[in-house]
């Protein structure tokens, strides 16, 4: 098991090593496979890693020690227990799907070398993350996986909006990062360990312990932990309001929006609050608080979909929403609810990039959905898959979507966590902004009339098998792993103990004895359904029937739509503030503190007031060195003379 | 186990001896003066290196102890040894000093005997004050390192090097003439100057109070810290390549060593009395200098900016001892320690590293100018990607050096005070910031003018000295065990110390 689990990390970075330092001696074809090879061999040996916890067995053990300081030691070692299992198949299964289809896709490009290094390093990096059995390894994965997002949305860096999208990226995840590692420094306070274990045993000790912040302010111990780990969650899996950096992240190639931006590196921080459920158990203020930025995100970041225009802003939009519901769902307590949607997420919104990015292929490069349409003649592949994704997002129920979203939202409504009934209704009125958006992303894209130019039309084709394959690939788990997983996960017969299930009221308590066909059956029975049904009939009506409608009602919204279409403002707050800003106090501080207090009154205002002295030193400076060395030898001598008169 | 050599003698003089001989030389024959230097360099490394072989971890006593009489009427010896703090940088040292010759050799067209000859004896005075135990021996080869820099500053510098070394000599020179006095003062009163005995003799508050301040104005100096940070920039912008890199590289940490070796052992009273305002000014040169790096449009002054914010973390985990609570309140505090070391070493190689990509540039269009570049990645992608690497290490990326130091400071300072902590983790946004902007602006976005698109990628030579420096600093982010077993039992007992009063 220790082995395998190490194989399952090392193969990517085997890859990664390979390309990185003699990519460009191998060449395409051979670099295509070195990385297929071993991302392959990364995902058989995730699945008989999960086969192997299926059948009872388990692994926390070191690797090595990374450091030891203070007396402690920090080591790096793998946890594998359902969590990680089941996520390390998923992070493999899609980056191999994402490896395939990005020989068709990056064919064109003169740097598919570097992109293939770079897809296999961050496979590495997030196995990493995913496998850590401490928080030490978790960070490093966790920067590691942001090194090649920020990387791969800047890998065109010619493009400025690229480069620009890449370094917010980075910086809005280092915010973040800011409070994830006050919150590793806390845990390292109280548990004296970065191990999970020894975290996770002294949890209930530390149950109604407060710290003192000063000014007379006293803060559970484990609310203000939950809370700062919490903050590195939400710059990673960008909750409201470190959200912004998602949308532009889509500057960077589709695979990886498809692999990084979707299906894996964004839920990292779905995964995180998950894989600690035994703090949050303890911590219902932090609870409320994810429960609340859930569903807010799920909802006001759906809204966004509605009026994107740009194909890929629309499904990140959706990505952004449908982590929201992740992490509504944890907060209330229904972790496995929110691993589960992680999951199946991950299949169908990977599916749905990598099927945009086939619509984007054919359109050269076009992603404005108001220059396409009628595209399913042409390209009945990637519609026929694209429908099953887009069923599958809006929980149409049979897809994978419908099981995860709709137990979710179920959930939710049952638990106890303050808040919940809030969350319950943002997330119900969710269910009908996504299926809104994306069937009104449907109907531009590829049905209504072709408004494309005729040199395009004349150039529209489905591409080879490296491209279709994959989608196929992935529509399959999109349309079965509801059915599949449903009653494991939420029964509680799969995760065992590696998710916390809280003392209370568990949210998740009815789904114990349900089957998967007896929840599609009751499909009828739920509000979510009629909601869906109504984002259909509206995208329906807007987009096919009456397509001058949209257009009308923008007009009379004017403000409203403004607002929307500059993502509430969040974007030119921070840019003013918190860029401007930062900008302009370091030039106060430059000019005013550096530049005119210290060096200006003190430095050289010394000099020049102390007329005697500033005339002593300008004549030292004469720039002859033996002049510079006779004054500080003499200066010797003067001084061991005057000790010398002392003794 | 090594002969029992006189190793740390040849570590000093060796290097010195050979910068004579190329003095001496002058400028008959400048491609042997090179050649001769690289293989003085290589070889004082590979001596450190089995100084490095030959020491014993677990023990915080002295070891290669050279103790002979130097000037007996002041009984003061001619005094050596090291323990695991000042082993790593006698090796730092040597290594910087083969990059420095690397990153030289064709550089470099004005007496080029010269300047090799200044880096060397300058290699034999530092690796001095790393080893002297002895306090006019320090003191000596305190102020002798600062003639080679002066030379190196004054004649291969840039056009303002006349205010730059002013500045320079004012700032530091004042600075150790007060460590003098009060290292005399510790003489007359001990009756030798002997480090280790200074380190043990009782001292009442109010002397100590002084000797610390006169030490703080030396150490702060070089550090440097806020608000005795403004000759940095300056000598940094005015220096040659190499002199960038001996500066940033070894001679800042002089000041940090300084607190390690004499404030906090010999007036551990007075470091707590004013770890208070230490605490202050390391956390004031983190967020302040921090947000004045981000303005910056000199690549080399940004540079030297972030080294102060880099530097505040170093002073930080030294200071931040004496506020540690809690059960594990000494754990935390070597863990502070050891983090600032580390980060010490790290920032060494970081910004070592740093300079040098800068003065690869500099070397080609001869601009430090931000915005003189742009899309550099286009024509020099293995540059492109070094610089890129280099820049994520001192970030503070998990897997390089980098992180490290600054995050076992992060974790130990979160045991003293929250919002400390809080303060300096703010440098994972800011460092980020002002470091990944200067990447965007230099490396990243469209060629944005000819001479930038005919740029030529990296030669043999500078390929060589990045990777050099690249990979110790992949590793020690990988692994950084080793250079932490070395220092821990001298960490240990340091902490003892400096926790310890020595009020009679």
């Amino acid at each position: 098991m220790a082995s395998l689990a190490l194989w399952v990390v090392l193969a990517p970075l085997l890859a990664a090593l390979v390309t990185g330092l003699a990519g460009i001696h191998l060449g395409r074809r051979l670099t295509h496979a070195l990385t297929i090879i071993c991302v392959l061999a990364s995902c058989i040996l995730a699945f008989l890693m999960l086969l192997q916890v299926l059948a009872g067995a388990r692994l926390d053990a070191p690797v090595y020690t990374w450091m030891v300081s203070g007396g402690i030691p920090f080591q790096i070692g793998f946890l594998v227990d359902p969590l990680s299992a089941l996520l390390a198949l998923v992070v493999t299964f899609v980056s191999l799907a994402v490896h395939v289809y990005s020989i068709g896709y990056m064919a064109d490009d003169p740097g598919d070398v570097r992109f293939f290094g770079y897809i296999s390093l961050f496979t590495f990096a997030m196995l990493l993350l995913v496998l850590a059995n401490n928080f030490l390894q978790l960070f490093i994965g966790w920067e590691g996986v942001g090194l090649v997002s920020y990387l791969l949305i800047g890998f065109w860096f010619e493009k400025p909006t690229a480069t620009a999208a890449a370094l917010k990226a980075f910086l809005v995840n280092r915010i973040g990062d800011l409070g994830f590692i006050l919150g590793i420094a806390m845990v390292f306070r109280y548990a004296g360990s970065l191990s999970y274990a020894t975290f996770f045993a002294r949890v209930p000790d530390l149950a109604g312990m407060t710290v003192a912040l000063g000014f007379g302010w006293h803060v559970q111990v484990l609310t203000l932990m939950g809370l700062l780990l919490f903050v590195g969650a939400m710059g990673k899996s960008a909750q409201i309001p470190l959200h912004v950096w998602l949308p532009d992240s889509m500057e960077g190639p589709t695979p990886i929006s498809a692999l990084i931006h979707a299906a894996t590196m964004v839920t990292a921080g779905v995964y995180l609050v998950a894989r600690l459920s035994p703090l949050y158990i303890h911590a219902p203020e932090a609870l409320s608080v994810i429960l609340v930025i859930g569903s807010l995100t799920a909802f006001f970041m759906g809204i966004l979909g509605i009026v994107a225009t740009d194909i890929k802003r629309v499904i990140a939009y959706s990505t952004l929403s449908q982590l929201g519901y992740m992490m509504a769902g944890l907060g209330a307590t229904a972790f496995a609810a929110g691993i589960f949607h992680l999951v199946t997420h991950a299949f169908f919104k990977a599916l749905l990039f990598l099927g945009a990015g086939s619509v984007i292929l054919a359109m050269h490069h076009e992603q404005d959905m108001r220059k396409m349409g009628g595209l399913r003649k042409y390209l009945p592949v990637t519609y026929a898959t694209f429908l099953v994704g887009a069923l599958a997002l809006v929980a149409f129920p049979g897809f994978s979507g419908y099981f995860s979203k709709d137990a979710l939202i179920d959930a939710v409504g049952q638990s106890p966590v303050p808040g919940a009934a809030f969350a319950h209704v943002l997330l119900l009125l969710s269910v009908f902004v996504t299926a809104l958006y994306t069937f009104r992303m449907l109907f531009m894209v590829f049905h209504g009339p072709e408004r494309m130019d005729a040199h395009t039309r004349e150039h529209l084709h489905e591409r080879p098998w490296v491209v279709t394959l994959p989608l196929v690939l992935l529509a399959l788990p999109a349309l079965a792993v509801g059915w599949i997983l449903f009653h494991p996960l939420l029964g509680g017969s799969f995760f065992g103990t590696a998710l916390a299930t809280p003392a209370g009221i568990n949210p998740l308590a009815s789904f114990a004895h349900l089957s998967a066909w007896r929840f599609f059956l009751d499909a009828w029975d739920a509000p979510s359904f009629y909601l869906m049904l109504a984002g259909l009939a509206v995208a329906a009506y807007g987009y096919l029937w009456r397509p001058e409608w949209p257009g009308r009602l923008v007009a009379r919204i004017r403000p409203l739509y403004g607002l929307l279409v500059q993502g509430y403002y969040f974007d030119a707050v921070y840019l003013h503030l918190g860029a401007a800003g930062s900008v302009l106090l370091g030039r106060r501080l430059w000019k005013w503190g550096d530049e005119q207090a210290i060096d200006g009154v003190g430095v050289n205002g010394t000099a020049s007031r102390i007329g005697w002295l500033g005339t002593l030193v300008r004549k030292l400076q004469t720039g002859f060195l033996y002049q510079y060395a006779f004054t500080m030898v003499a200066a010797l001598v003067v001084l061991v003379f005057w000790a010398l008169v002392r003794y | 186990m090594i002969p029992a050599w006189s190793w740390l003698s040849l570590l000093i003089w060796f290097p010195v001896a050979s910068g004579i001989v190329l003095l001496a030389l002058g400028s008959r024959a400048p491609s042997f003066a090179r050649g001769f230097a690289l293989v003085t360099s290589i070889l004082a490394f590979v001596m450190s290196v089995a100084v490095w072989i030959g020491f014993r971890d677990g023990t915080a006593s002295m070891q290669f102890v050279e103790r002979a009489a130097w000037i007996p009427l002041l009984h003061a010896n001619y005094h050596l040894g090291i323990d695991g703090i000042s082993l790593p940088f006698l090796v730092l040292t040597t290594f910087s000093t083969v990059l420095v010759v690397l990153a030289g050799w064709r550089v470099i067209e004005y007496k080029q005997a010269a300047y090799f000859a200044a880096f060397l004896l300058m290699e034999g005075f530092m690796n001095g004050v790393f080893a002297a135990l002895d306090g006019l021996l320090f003191y000596f080869f305190w102020e002798a390192m600062l003639i080679p820099m002066f030379i190196i500053i004054g004649v291969w510098g840039g056009p303002r090097r006349i205010y730059a070394s002013f500045k320079f000599f004012l700032y530091t020179f004042l600075g150790s003439v007060l460590m003098l006095v009060a290292l005399i003062y510790l003489g007359v009163r001990t009756g030798s100057y002997d480090l280790l005995a200074f380190q043990r003799a009782p001292l009442g508050l109010g002397t100590q109070i002084w000797l610390f301040i006169a030490f703080l104005l030396a150490f702060a100096v070089k550090v440097p810290m806020w608000p005795v940070h403004t000759w940095l920039p300056d000598a940094h912008v005015e220096a040659p390549t190499g002199g960038s890199v001996i500066l940033a590289a070894i001679m800042l940490k002089m000041g940090a060593y300084g607190f390690l070796r004499l404030s906090l052992p010999i007036t551990p009273d007075a470091s707590r009395y004013f770890s208070g305002l230490m605490v202050a000014l390391s956390l004031i040169a983190i967020v302040y200098i921090g947000f004045v790096a981000l303005v910056q449009t000199d690549m080399k002054k940004l540079i030297a900016y972030s080294s102060i914010v880099h530097m505040g973390f170093v002073t930080l985990g030294f200071f931040a001892l004496f506020f540690m609570v809690g059960a594990s309140s000494i754990e935390a505090a070597r863990m502070g320690v050891q983090g600032g070391i580390f980060q010490m070493i790290s920032h060494g190689l970081v910004a070592a590293a740093l300079f040098l990509c800068v003065g690869v540039l500099y070397d080609r269009l001869h601009s430090r100018d931000i915005a003189t570049y742009g899309g550099v990645a286009k024509s020099m992608p293995v540059f492109g990607a070094l610089f890129v690497f280099f820049a994520m290490a001192n970030v503070g990326l998990p897997g390089t050096s980098g992180f490290v130091g600054e995050f076992q400071v992060i974790l130990a300072t979160w045991q003293a005070n929250p919002w400390w902590s809080l303060l300096a983790a703010l440098n994972l946004v800011i460092g980020a910031g002002f470091t990944l902007w200067l990447i965007k602006r230099v490396v990243f976005g469209p060629v944005v003018n000819e001479p930038v698109a005919k740029l030529k990628d990296l030669v043999h030579r500078e390929r060589l000295f990045l990777f050099l420096l690249a990979v110790p600093i992949l590793l020690l982010g990988l692994w950084p065990s080793p250079i932490l077993d070395v220092m821990r039992a001298s960490v240990a007992h340091l902490v003892h110390q400096a926790l310890t009063s020595k009020i009679p």
